[in-house]
């Protein structure tokens, strides 16, 4: 039988992230992935690494991977196609702003600035192509993006270099006590650890309902599209608050379009059905926003598979009921800039029972006090 | 039709107007369904009868009486009661049925209660060194520029490749006062010993009497010879064409060369549907799988044509029938429809002869799996030796590909790359075409504007949202 002292499941960017940080930490993983690492939202989503606009209980998490972003091709050995751009956010109305302006004086408060408020004049600096309706917005200078794929990719060769085993296209069946130890159930057999970490994603609360754990997770798959190459008109990536709206332009020309308008998923079959009506709406929003791009091809559209909280916050942290367990999943369409600072709080917190990072808020009693209080 | 003519649910949607889609549309209509099949060409007839209604090539003999026999079939279709729109371009369906469709610059929605594929089939890639070169075409092209502008090669021109389309094309270049310097035949001998087999069945055929012919006819007139490397040549465009069998090379000036080397079904629509496809080893393709009357493994959803398995024309006619009656037979049970066992005993009649023409036609592995320089992926320019490579790094197969590489991403969306990379990957893992897949494809399977896309009708729950 394979033993490990932690298996990690999913091969995601978070679960791929985990087993790196653990094997850094001298630790030996065993990674199980039922596809193939990067097959679902960790491969195909936006790829924005975005510190703006996220809710609080994250903040400390975003800051912390930004700076491991920051030098990725060190950790990872690839630059993973990570550029630093900025990303804005554009108000569409003077309410918008004020709303923004509130936001921005309160992060200040807490100690947090990365997010800068901008008027109208600096946001056509940064955005020359927005439309003249637009009266300001907030900056977050060092975000960027990054090639989400190439990125989970590189994350996972990066572990196995240090040591990781990764098993792909191996489903996990089942998950028991065996003394100290879990007992990880696999399609390709047994594997024993005293700690695991669930990184399942979509599937992840099918990993907890094996704990008794509740995890009210909504399976959902975000939407994305993209156009043919056209001449280079903008660099960070631009998102809305009032319609949902993220834009951003690669390198080689090609504008993705997304902002979280969703897809039908079917978990089981890997297959999400697009839904054009909504797609369409993204469209007429790109079309009133930045009229240069009325003429561009769609060329692709897709939607990858993940989970979305209750509260659209993450889980992240151990187990409410059985330990040794962490969880690591419900990162709720914003996940992907969170990957490398995630598994590298989640190794050390693994590894010595507790971090540096907080992480209040995102535990997952949350979701477990709330049924009892309606129950 | 404009795109708010349509209705907005046909009881049966055909998409594509060749053989198979005329046959489907006018049958189903016929027997009462409401139908619409949709074209994205200027006038019905597919690659085999395209401009049948339009085309300036008057002296009947020139394409041939097959081709003319598209006529009928598009005047039967035309009189059936089906909506026959042309100019539209299918970019979506989805395993609700529920179709994307542009018309002019805007785009709908359809919903069909039952859907028949009839997109046929696209010319296998024949990636040789300097195809991308100007003055390479496929014959496929060169088909169309005759068919629907009555244009045939002046320069000097070389054809390459094999397959009956190849001998067919000569023919009819040939015929309308067009010139061929030489033909270069790239069918390895040794098909000539698989496909012997097969032969009693072929001579029985309908395709042994018509094939002689057509050999006889271009052979008095044109040079031919059998090659087993090919490349051609040049600087900003095609200057000479390189050719070599054995150890003796020769080199060919050239103006025009024009390349082919059978057809592959059209899978991208219906891989996009979620419609399940299986590597067929004995013509080297992806195809649907699908059951006796054609239906896919998606319910409501159809493949007719070549687009369900290389065929020919006038097998495409009976197969779109059979999927037209089972069409008919869900949906109105009580219409009458023609027998479907006669149908089916002449689609039976048409696959005679079929084995003799697959292991004849069988292409070489170098020129289904290039080396070196060779571009794979014209869309993104990627060469064989980038794919192979990548392959060897561990990349298993064609979607993990696409990041390394965005091979399949352009705008042709894989139709010109999908089976090299497949073969390719297999053949440097040590595995198989079927155990490598293929490109997940998305839709729109053909590009839309975002204009057309924003033009889509405003739903009744975006206006709410909005006035809220």
């Amino acid at each position: 039988m394979r033993t490990a002292d932690v298996v990690v499941i999913g091969g995601g960017i978070h679960g791929c992230s985990t087993a790196l940080h653990l094997a850094l930490r001298g630790l030996k993983p065993i990674l199980v992935e039922k596809d193939y690492a990067g097959r679902h939202a960790s491969g195909v989503n936006a790829g924005g690494v975005r510190q703006l606009a996220r809710d609080l209980a994250e903040i400390p998490l975003s800051i912390s991977s930004m700076s491991l972003w920051e030098r990725i091709e060190e950790l990872v050995g690839d630059d993973c196609g990570f550029v630093s751009h900025g990303t804005v956010l554009v108000a569409e109305n003077e309410t918008e702003l004020a709303s923004f302006r509130a936001r921005v004086d309160d992060l200040r408060l807490r100690g947090f600035t990365h997010e800068e408020l901008i008027d109208r004049a600096e946001l056509k600096r940064l955005v020359p192509a927005v439309a003249d309706h637009c009266p300001g917005g907030v900056v977050s200078r060092r975000d960027g993006a990054a090639d989400p794929f190439r990125t989970t990719q590189a994350f996972r060769r990066r572990a196995i270099e240090m040591g990781a085993e990764v098993l792909e296209g191996v489903t996990v069946t089942g998950l028991a006590r065996a003394g100290a130890n879990w007992r990880v159930e696999t399609s390709a057999g047994p594997i024993e650890a005293p700690k695991v970490v669930n990184a399942a994603g979509a599937w992840a609360d099918r990993i907890a309902a094996m704990l008794g754990e509740p995890a009210p997770l909504t399976v959902v798959a975000p939407m994305l599209m993209v156009t043919s190459r056209v001449a280079p008109f903008i660099q960070p990536v631009v998102i809305l608050r009032g319609r949902k709206l993220s834009f951003k332009q690669l390198d080689n020309g090609t504008v993705v379009i997304g902002g979280g308008h969703l897809a039908t998923p079917d978990r089981d079959r890997n297959e999400t059905v697009l839904d054009w009506d909504k797609l369409a709406i993204s469209a007429r929003t790109v079309w009133e926003l930045f009229p240069a791009m009325r003429a561009a091809t769609i060329v692709r559209a897709w939607a990858g598979i993940e989970a979305y909280m209750p509260d659209g916050i993450p889980v992240v942290g151990p187990s409410s009921t059985s330990e040794g367990v962490y969880h690591q999943f419900g990162f709720s369409t914003h996940g992907f800039q969170l990957g490398p600072g995630t598994g590298a709080m989640m190794a050390e917190l693994v590894a010595t029972g507790s971090t540096n990072t907080p992480i209040d808020g995102l535990e997952i009693g949350r979701f477990r006090d709330q049924a009892r209080r309606q129950s | 039709m404009n795109a708010s003519d349509l209705s907005p649910a046909y009881d049966l949607v055909v998409i594509g107007g060749g053989p198979a889609g005329l046959a489907a549309a006018a049958l189903a209509a016929r027997a009462g369904l409401s139908t619409v099949l949709f074209d994205e060409n200027p006038g019905v007839g597919g690659q085999i009868y395209r401009a049948i209604a339009s085309s300036p090539v008057k002296d009947r003999a020139i394409l041939g009486e097959d081709y003319w026999a598209g006529v009928e079939l598009a005047a039967e279709a035309g009189a059936s009661g089906a909506s026959i729109v042309t100019g539209a371009t299918v970019w979506s369906l989805d395993p609700s049925r529920l179709v994307g469709v542009s018309i002019a610059g805007k785009a709908r929605l359809i919903q069909a209660g039952r859907v028949i594929i009839a997109t046929g089939s696209l010319e296998r890639p024949f990636p040789i060194p300097g195809w991308t070169l100007p003055g390479v075409m496929s014959a496929g092209g060169a088909q169309t520029l005759l068919k629907a502008q009555g244009l045939v090669p002046g320069g000097r021109s070389v054809m390459a490749g094999g397959g009956p389309l190849l001998w067919l094309l000569a023919a009819q270049i040939l015929r309308a006062g067009g010139k061929i310097d030489a033909i270069l035949d790239t069918t390895p001998r040794v098909n000539w010993l698989r496909a012997l087999g097969h032969l009693p069945d072929f001579v029985l055929s309908p395709y042994f009497s018509k094939g002689l012919r057509l050999l006889r006819e271009v052979r008095a007139r044109v040079r031919v010879i059998r090659v087993d490397r090919l490349e051609a040549v040049g600087d900003d465009k095609l200057r000479e064409v390189v050719f070599a069998a054995g150890d003796a090379e020769w080199r060919m000036p050239a103006d025009l060369l024009l390349l082919h080397r059978g057809v592959v079904p059209n899978v991208n629509l219906a891989t996009a549907a979620g419609v399940a496809h299986a590597w067929n080893e004995r013509q080297l393709c992806f195809e649907p799988v699908l059951d006796e009357d054609f239906n896919s493994s998606v319910a409501g959803i159809a493949v007719a044509g070549d687009g369900a398995g290389i065929a020919g024309g006038t097998a495409a006619a009976e197969r779109g029938r059979i999927a037209a009656i089972a069409a008919v037979r869900a949906l109105k049970p009580e219409a009458a429809v023609p027998d479907l066992q006669t149908i089916r005993q002449n689609l039976q009649r048409e696959a005679m002869g079929r084995a003799f023409l697959d292991a004849l036609n069988r292409p070489a592995v170098s020129f289904r799996q290039p080396q070196g320089d060779t571009i794979v992926c014209r869309c993104e320019e990627v060469t064989a030796k980038q794919v192979r490579d990548t392959a060897d790094l561990g990349c298993e197969g064609p979607n993990q590909m696409k990041a390394f590489l965005r091979c399949g991403m352009g705008p042709c969306q894989g139709r010109l790359c999908g089976l090299t990379v497949t073969e390719l990957i297999a053949a440097q893992r040590g595995t198989t075409p079927a155990e490598v897949g293929y490109y997940r494809l998305r839709p729109p399977v053909k590009p839309i504007t975002l204009s057309e896309l924003a033009s889509l009708p405003i739903t009744e729950v975006e206006r709410k949202a909005v006035e809220r």
